[in-house]
C-alpha cells in the first residue's frame, strides 16, 4: 500500500499542471470550515475578476490568466500542501486570506521568488518594504484599521476619550493579537482604558466574554474576529443589548453573512471597510454580462454584492494592476515573480484609473514604492441597516495616526530582520 | 511458498529473538531502509518531502510516542497536542536562545523538556484510571495552549504569538528555515524516526515494556508480582512524551516553519493523534507507521485524485475527503478493530500457509 499511494498521487498530480504560458494566479481559498461564510464569497470574487479580465480584455497584456483553486480551509498545515502543489505551476502572487499562512509563507516566498499580497490582513509590519521585499499589504493593514476606528470613536466622543473603557474583542491567534499593541499605545496617548477579551477559535462558543462585558459596560467594543465567530460575536452584543452603534468590527467583520443571522437586532453595527459597498458601479454590470450571466462565475455565483465579494475583486484588481504595471516595465507580458515585484512597487492606482475601471468611488489612491509597501492606510465606516439590508458608508476616508503606528513597524520590522538575518533594502 | 521459516535455522537465542524472525521479513526491512536512506533523499522534491513525506515521517513519531503511553501502557491521553506544543515552544527557544548549538541537540532537549512536563502531567494516573484520566489529560491539552498563548515569554514577546524557526544547519546544510531543502529536512526526521522506532521496538519487548503490558493488562495483578505501578506509570508517560515533545519540535521547525499555538497544536491533533493508533492498532509499533500513512496520506491523495485529477471543485473535494476518510475509519473498526497492524500480521499468517492452507 505504501508504494502504491504515492505512485498513485504522483500520476494525478502530474495530469493537474497547468499550460505553463498562462499567467498563474493562484486562489488559496477555503470553502470548507468554520471560516467558510467569508472565505466563499471573497474567493468567488477574486475568481470572477479574473475571468472577467480574459473573457472581456482577452486577459491581460494578451496573456490569459490562470486561477488554479486550492483549498486551505484556514489550516496551516493544508496551507503548506497547497503552497507546495502551486508552487509548481510557477505562481506569480499568492494572496492566502489567513494571517496564520501568511506567516508561514513570508520566509518560504523570499526564497522562491513569488509575490505575497495580503491586503488587509497578514504580517502589519511588511508595508516596511526594506525589510519585506516580496510581501505587500497595500492598501490598509490592522494596525490602521486599530486607528481608524479609535479616530472614528474619538471623533463621537468630541475629541476626549480620557476615563473611557473601550474593550477589544479578538480571534485568540495571529490574526486578533496583531492590533493589540497598536490600541495600547493609543490607550497611552488619549487616556482610554483598554481591555482585551480573547476568543479561542473557531469562536463559537463566546457567553462568557459577552457576560464579561455585561459586567465591565464598556464604553466602546472593538472587534477582530473572522468567520463563525461574527456572527456568534453579533448575536451574542444584540442578546446582551449592547448599543449597536458602539460596537465597530475591523473590515473581516463586517460582510452581510455576519449580521443578517441577529436580525434586526444588528442594525446599526458598524464595521470597517476600505472600499466601496453595494452593486452600484458600472464594474458589476461588466461582470454580470461576461460572467455570471455567461454561466461562468466561480462557486454557486450568488455572493455577487456582498462586502467581501468586492473584497475579494478588489484584490484582484490591484494584482492585475501591478501585472499589467509589470508588463510595461520588463516591456515583455511573459513576467516572473521578481518583474512583479517591480510591478508592485511602481504600482499607483489614481482615482481616475479607478473610474476607468468601473468603480468609481471605490478605493483609496494607491501608490506604493520600494520603502513602502503597505500604501496610506486610508479606512471608512459603514452601517449595517437591517431594515433596507444593507450596508452604508457613514463616513469619508479616515486617516490612521502614523504616529503611533510608524514607530512600531520600524520596531517589529527590524526585529525580523535581525531574527532572519534581512539586511534592509532600497539604498 | 516463499514467505515461511521453514528452512530458516536459528542457532543461538539471540537469533532466535530478533524482531524479524522470517528472512523475508529482514530483507523487507533492509530494502525499506536502503530505499528510505539511499534512494528517496536523491528524487526527492518540496511537494513530496512538504506533503507528504515530511508530515508522515513526524506523525509516525507522535503515534509511536502516544502508542507507547496508550497502546503498551494502558493510559489513554488527549493530552498529544499540548505536548508537541511543548516538544515545538522549547525547540524554539532553544533555538533563539542558543543559536550556536547544533538543533539536532535542540530538538532531543525539547523531547527532554517534554518528558519533563509530560510526567508531571502523568501523576494523576496513579489515582485515577480510564476516561477520568482521559479528561485529567485533556485538561492538559488546554492548559498547555492557553499558557503558550497568555505568557509572551514562550513566544519572545512578537506583536501576533507567532514563532517562527529561524535558519539552524547541521554539517553546514540547512535544515530548519526557508532554505532547507527537500533531501534535508526529509532526513533529518528519517533519521529521528528509525532511532526511535528502533528505542521504540527495544523498549517495549524489554523488562520496561513487559511491565507497561503488565499494567495495562490488569494493574493489581501487575502490582501482585512485583511491577512498582509508580515507576512503570510514569516511566511510560516520560518515554511516550518525550516522543511527542521532538514530533512537535521537528513539526514546527522542520515541517511549518512558523506556527501558532491554537492552531497547530488545538485539540483536533490529540484526536488525529489517537485516531492514527487506534487505526493503526494499539500496542503495535507496525501500528504507529500505518495509522499516521493512513491518516496523513490518504487525505492528500484523495485531494490530488478529485481536484487534480477529475477537476472537481475543491469545496466539493473537501467535503467528499471528510467523508470518505470518516467512512472508512468506520469501516476499518467495524471490520478489524484490532487496526491495519491486525489485518497486516493476518495477511502475513494466511502468506505463510499460501497456496496450501488448511
Amino acid at each position: 500500500m505504501k508504494t502504491t499511494v504515492p505512485a498513485l498521487a504522483a500520476a494525478m498530480l502530474m495530469a493537474a499542471s497547468p499550460v505553463m504560458a498562462d499567467l498563474v494566479v493562484p486562489n488559496m481559498s477555503y470553502r470548507t470550515g468554520p471560516y467558510a461564510a467569508n472565505g466563499i464569497p471573497y474567493a468567488d470574487g477574486f475568481a470572477d475578476y479574473f475571468t472577467l479580465l480574459n473573457e472581456r480584455d482577452g486577459g491581460i497584456g494578451g496573456q490569459l490568466i490562470q486561477v488554479p483553486e486550492c483549498e486551505t480551509a484556514y489550516n496551516t498545515e493544508k496551507g503548506v500542501e497547497c503552497y507546495e502543489s502551486l508552487k509548481s505551476q510557477d505562481p506569480l502572487v499568492l494572496n492566502p486570506l489567513s494571517t496564520g499562512i501568511t506567516y508561514q509563507l513570508i520566509p518560504k516566498v523570499s526564497v522562491d521568488d513569488i509575490v505575497l499580497y495580503t491586503p488587509g490582513y497578514g504580517r502589519t509590519s511588511a508595508k516596511n518594504g526594506e525589510v519585506f521585499e516580496w510581501v505587500f499589504n497595500a492598501p490598509a493593514n490592522y494596525w490602521d484599521g486599530a486607528s481608524v476606528a479609535v479616530s472614528h470613536i474619538l471623533d463621537q466622543e468630541g475629541g476626549d476619550l480620557s476615563g473611557k473603557k473601550i474593550a477589544l474583542v479578538y480571534h485568540n491567534s495571529a490574526y486578533g493579537k496583531e492590533p493589540i499593541r497598536t490600541l495600547q499605545g493609543l490607550s497611552e496617548k488619549h487616556g482610554f482604558d483598554l481591555l482585551e477579551i480573547p476568543v479561542d477559535a473557531p469562536g463559537q462558543e463566546q457567553k462568557s466574554q459577552w457576560l464579561q462585558i455585561r459586567r465591565e459596560k464598556p464604553d466602546y467594543v472593538i472587534m477582530y474576529a473572522w468567520g463563525v465567530m461574527n456572527q456568534v460575536a453579533i448575536q451574542e452584543a444584540v442578546n446582551i443589548r449592547f448599543p449597536m452603534d458602539k460596537f465597530i468590527g475591523i473590515w473581516w467583520s463586517g460582510s452581510e453573512n455576519d449580521v443578517t443571522p441577529a436580525g434586526a437586532g444588528a442594525d446599526g453595527y458598524k464595521s470597517l471597510t476600505f472600499h466601496g459597498v453595494g452593486q452600484d458601479y458600472p464594474l458589476y454590470d461588466d461582470l454580470r454580462t461576461h460572467v455570471i450571466d455567461a454561466g461562468k462565475a466561480a462557486g454557486a455565483g450568488d455572493q455577487m454584492g456582498n462586502v467581501i465579494y468586492s473584497r475579494g475583486v478588489y484584490a484582484a484588481l490591484v494584482i492585475a494592476e501591478a501585472i499589467a504595471k509589470a508588463q510595461e516595465l520588463a516591456g515583455t507580458p511573459e513576467i516572473d515573480g521578481a518583474q512583479l515585484r517591480d510591478g508592485f512597487e511602481a504600482l499607483e492606482i489614481t482615482p481616475e484609473r479607478m473610474a476607468e475601471l468601473g468603480l468609481p468611488d471605490f478605493g483609496q489612491p494607491i501608490a506604493l514604492s520600494c520603502d513602502n509597501h503597505g500604501g496610506a492606510g486610508l479606512a471608512r465606516i459603514q452601517q449595517w441597516d437591517a431594515g433596507a439590508g444593507e450596508w452604508s458608508l457613514i463616513t469619508d476616508w479616515i486617516e490612521p495616526d502614523a504616529e503611533i503606528l510608524q514607530p512600531l513597524i520600524d520596531e517589529d520590522s527590524t526585529a525580523y530582520a535581525q531574527e532572519a538575518g534581512i539586511e534592509p533594502r532600497c539604498n | 511458498m516463499i514467505y515461511r521459516e521453514a528452512g530458516d535455522f536459528k542457532t543461538s537465542y539471540r537469533s532466535d529473538g530478533q524482531t524479524f524472525p522470517i528472512r523475508l521479513d529482514r530483507w523487507g526491512y533492509y530494502a525499506v531502509l536502503a530505499v528510505a536512506f539511499g534512494v528517496l533523499p536523491f528524487v526527492i522534491d518540496d511537494y513530496w518531502a512538504n506533503a507528504v513525506f515530511v508530515p508522515f515521517l513526524i506523525y509516525a513519531i507522535a503515534a509511536l510516542g502516544l502508542n507507547i503511553l496508550t497502546g503498551y501502557a494502558g493510559q489513554v491521553s488527549l493530552g498529544t497536542g499540548g505536548f508537541m506544543a511543548v516538544g515545538a515552544y522549547a525547540v524554539y527557544k532553544l533555538m533563539t536562545a542558543f543559536p550556536d548549538i547544533s538543533v539536532m541537540i535542540h530538538i532531543l532537549l525539547a523531547g527532554g523538556i517534554t518528558a519533563g512536563v509530560g510526567v508531571l502531567f502523568g501523576l494523576p494516573s496513579l489515582r485515577i484510571k480510564g476516561f477520568y484520566l482521559a479528561v485529567a489529560t485533556l485538561a492538559a491539552q488546554f492548559f498547555l495552549v492557553w499558557l503558550f498563548n497568555k505568557v509572551p515569554w514562550f513566544y519572545n514577546n512578537s506583536a501576533s504569538g507567532q514563532i517562527t524557526a529561524p535558519t539552524r544547519t547541521v554539517l553546514d546544510i540547512a535544515v530548519t528555515g526557508p532554505t532547507a531543502t527537500a533531501p534535508a529536512k526529509y532526513l533529518t526526521c528519517l533519521v529521528f524516526v528509525v532511532a526511535l522506532a528502533w528505542v521504540a521496538r527495544n523498549l517495549t519487548r524489554g523488562t520496561i515494556g513487559r511491565k507497561w503490558m503488565a499494567i495495562r493488562d490488569m494493574d493489581i495483578a501487575a502490582e501482585i508480582i512485583g511491577v512498582n505501578p509508580l515507576a512503570a506509570k510514569l516511566s511510560a508517560f516520560a518515554v511516550s512524551s518525550f516522543f511527542i515533545g521532538i514530533a512537535g519540535a521537528l513539526l514546527f521547525a522542520v515541517y511549518l516553519g512558523a506556527a501558532e499555538v491554537g492552531e497547530a497544536f488545538g485539540i483536533n491533533k490529540s484526536f488525529l493523534v489517537l485516531f492514527m493508533i487506534i487505526i493503526g492498532g494499539l500496542g503495535s509499533i507496525f501500528g504507529s507507521f500505518a495509522g499516521a500513512a493512513f491518516l496523513v496520506l490518504l487525505p492528500v491523495l484523495l485531494k490530488n485524485t478529485l481536484v487534480g485529477g477529475f477537476g472537481w471543485p475543491t469545496d466539493l473535494a473537501a467535503h467528499i475527503e471528510l467523508m470518505v476518510v470518516g467512512a472508512l475509519i468506520v469501516t476499518f473498526l467495524i471490520v478489524e478493530p484490532h487496526g491495519l497492524a491486525r489485518l497486516w500480521q493476518l495477511a502475513k499468517e494466511k502468506l505463510r500457509l499460501w497456496p496450501f492452507p488448511h
